[in-house]
């Protein structure tokens, strides 16, 4: 690792072995560094996001974990076996969803899945039964039998999630799930692999230059840039890692007069921990306090309270500000370029 | 080689800096695993493949097409064996030139030519996108994401292929069979029989070279519709011009006209050797002498006493392992030419990127 801390949360005990783990993996085509000295961990159970631009190393990273390309150097273990010297046992126990799924456009999308589990050793009763489950699964049981030429853009995803779930893995990678989704199909999408984690126990690995759909579906992100993982956690833990250090709390205020803004921004100002106030634009918005250290949050919105029943001002809303992935990534990408 | 390939030792290029993590014994799910792995995943693609060649429109067409190509001249061939029929009772391999007659004025208009022509066609059209089109559908990298061998799906194509071709010349071959005797009452000796189905098999591995040709530039080439402009035009070029080049060089290499009748044997047979490295030339030797019995030679004599020989035979009928001994080499070249095309697929797959 390239100086991030790694952290694991306090839930996972020692004794559990991770489903992906990496150590220094490194690919090189030619004189580019696809992934540099990758060190990552998926646990059982959990959904890891791997977040990085077009380009990052994440789909060269993927094809690694799947023995679809040989690492240069280090290595990687899924399900305790090594890709490169043993692919089919992996590729049996792991569910993949390419960037750009493809189907055979003149067959079903139940042939499609036969196809598939045919492929992986799966045939009659016990093969069928696993389609129609997860065709049901993914809700695309009413459209099986149609030709996959007629389906739209989120039906294949869905087929293609479908796809990967036909061998029963016990890894699933998907990769850019939500790429070239509406909205409602994206909801849908993120929806279903919630459901799968929780009702399979299965482990995620998904890779998105999507930041919010990363944040809403992942339990532990991993930021990628230039091939290298920046940093790695979940969002509170990036927070911590990448924030400038500051807290930003939200303050609505019921404001009659001017000589009330002035009253309210002194009042807020003299509060201890926050370092600046800004005011509303257009002075309707709400009140910024940007609080440094991060940790004293909590207690001035204490303060808050109380300083608005003591100098009777109309509290409309109070929340702390949560930062968004975006800035996490943003700052992530400055400090590693730094 | 890939990843993908069987499993190997493979290299580390640097130090392992970090101990490696203790290995992780393989459980029992592991081990059921393992044996549930499909043992022979290239017949799963070659039945998939199978299966949508037989559905395919192209499978339709080339049925028709080489389905005219046999009728046209089989009904020139039927006209004048009828004609001939009174005075060539008794004559050798009659039922045979239902495939090596045709109309008097047209040369090519013979089944076993038409066949030469149409057979690279039908190689080339089952092949031509069978890795290209898989890239360019999204479906590869879903594909070799299945726990198969990298190989199995290029082998898997090509039984496909073989099977279809297989499938077709068979049936085109006893419809004309089957219309020789039932509308002229012909009934194929054994001999011909056996002439017959090593013509077939010599046709299929003919088409085969053409497969593996069409596979090779499926691999190589991104586009499908490029590789098949290639493939096609590679075929006119060999089947139309072909002549036309060998003659032009030929023409290049010709002696003076007073030269002595060794130069000129020697420049007969340089330009035949030139001719035999077109797969064409070889495919219409080897017909010629499988289809007719009274061929007994296919090089030009490379003696005036080769020559003269050749002048005073008396014409004799071969029987078919003789016939098959003249041709051997040119069996051998054709396999090597499938062996070459098809190996050069094979490892130029085996070595791509499953990311383009």
């Amino acid at each position: 690792m390239t100086g991030v801390e790694t952290s694991t949360p306090q839930k996972r005990s020692t004794n559990v072995e991770p489903v992906i783990r990496t150590r220094g993996l490194t690919k090189h085509y030619g004189s580019l560094t696809a992934v540099d000295n990758l060190d990552l961990a998926v646990y059982p159970g959990e959904i890891f996001g791997l977040l990085g631009q077009n380009g990052a190393g994440k789909t060269t990273t993927i094809l690694m974990l799947l023995g679809l390309t040989e690492p240069t150097s280090g290595e990687a273990r899924v399900m305790g076996l090594d890709p490169a010297r043993e692919p089919r046992l992996v590729k049996r126990r792991v569910g993949y969803l390419p960037d750009a799924v493809g189907f055979y456009g003149g067959l079903t999308g139940r042939q499609n899945l036969r196809y598939t589990a045919r492929l992986n050793g799966l045939r009659g009763e016990g093969a069928e039964g696993a389609i129609q489950d997860v065709l049901v699964q993914v809700g695309l049981d009413d459209r099986a039998d149609d030709l996959v030429e007629t389906y739209s853009r989120g039906m294949r995803q869905r087929l293609g999630i479908a796809d990967a779930l036909v061998k029963s893995p016990d890894v699933l990678i998907l990769d850019e799930p939500t790429t070239a989704i509406d909205p409602l199909g994206v909801a849908e999408i993120l929806d279903l692999l919630r459901t799968l984690v929780h009702e399979r126990g299965l482990a995620i690995l998904l890779s998105s230059h999507l930041l919010t759909q990363v944040q809403s579906v992942c339990d532990r992100i991993g930021i990628f840039a230039a091939g290298r993982l920046v940093g790695q956690g979940t969002v509170d833990e990036l927070a911590a890692t990448f924030g400038d250090g500051s807290a930003t709390l939200e303050v609505g205020l019921e404001l009659v007069d001017d000589a009330q803004v002035a009253r309210a921004s002194e009042v807020l100002g003299g509060l201890a921990g926050v370092e600046s106030v800004v005011p509303p634009t257009d002075g309707q918005g709400a009140w910024r306090l940007i609080v440094r250290p991060a940790a004293a949050e909590a207690g001035v919105r204490q303060e808050v309270l109380v300083a608005a029943v003591e100098h009777g001002l109309h509290l409309t809303t109070l929340r702390p500000i949560v930062p968004s992935l975006d800035d996490i990534y943003r700052s992530a990408i400055l400090r590693r370029a730094a | 080689m890939s990843a993908e390939a069987r499993p190997k030792p493979r290299p580390r290029l640097k130090p392992r800096v970090r101990p490696a993590p203790a290995p992780v014994a393989p459980s029992a799910e592991t081990a059921r695993l393992r044996d549930s792995l499909p043992r022979a995943g290239w017949r799963v693609v070659a039945a998939k493949e199978f299966g949508d060649h037989l559905l395919s429109v192209r499978f339709i067409v080339l049925l028709l097409v080489l389905g005219l190509a046999a009728a046209i001249p089989l009904y020139f061939a039927a006209d004048q064996i009828r004609a001939a029929a009174p005075q060539a009772s008794g004559a050798a391999a009659v039922f045979l030139a239902l495939f090596t007659l045709g109309s008097e004025d047209i040369s090519i208009l013979r089944v076993d030519t038409f066949v030469g022509i149409v057979a690279p066609l039908l190689g080339l059209a089952f092949a031509f996108d069978a890795v290209n089109g898989e890239r360019s559908e999204g479906t590869l990298p879903r594909l070799l994401a299945q726990p198969i061998h990298r190989d199995d799906v290029i082998n898997g194509k090509f039984a496909a292929g073989m099977a279809v071709i297989g499938l077709v010349l068979v049936s085109v071959v006893v419809l004309i069979a089957g219309f020789g005797m039932l509308r002229l009452g012909i009934v194929p000796h054994p001999q011909e029989v056996l002439r017959l189905a090593g013509w077939v098999a010599v046709t299929f591995l003919y088409v085969a070279v053409w497969l593996a040709f069409g596979l090779l530039l499926s691999v190589l080439v991104r586009r499908a519709a490029t590789a098949a402009l290639i493939g096609f035009g590679v075929w006119l070029l060999i089947t139309i011009f072909g002549e036309l080049i060998t003659t032009l060089i030929g023409g290049l290499l010709a002696p003076a006209a007073d030269a002595s009748v060794d130069t000129l044997l020697g420049s007969y047979q340089l330009q035949q050797l030139i001719t035999r490295l077109l797969p064409s030339t070889l495919y219409g030797e080897i017909s010629v002498v499988l289809l007719n019995p009274s061929v007994t030679q296919v090089s030009t004599p490379a003696t005036i006493g080769q020559l003269q020989q050749a002048q005073q035979q008396i014409p004799t009928l071969l029987s078919l392992d003789q016939s098959l001994l003249l041709v051997w080499p040119h069996v051998v070249a054709l396999v090597a030419l499938a062996v070459v095309c098809f190996a050069g697929a094979y490892v130029s797959f085996m070595r791509q990127e499953v990311r383009a």
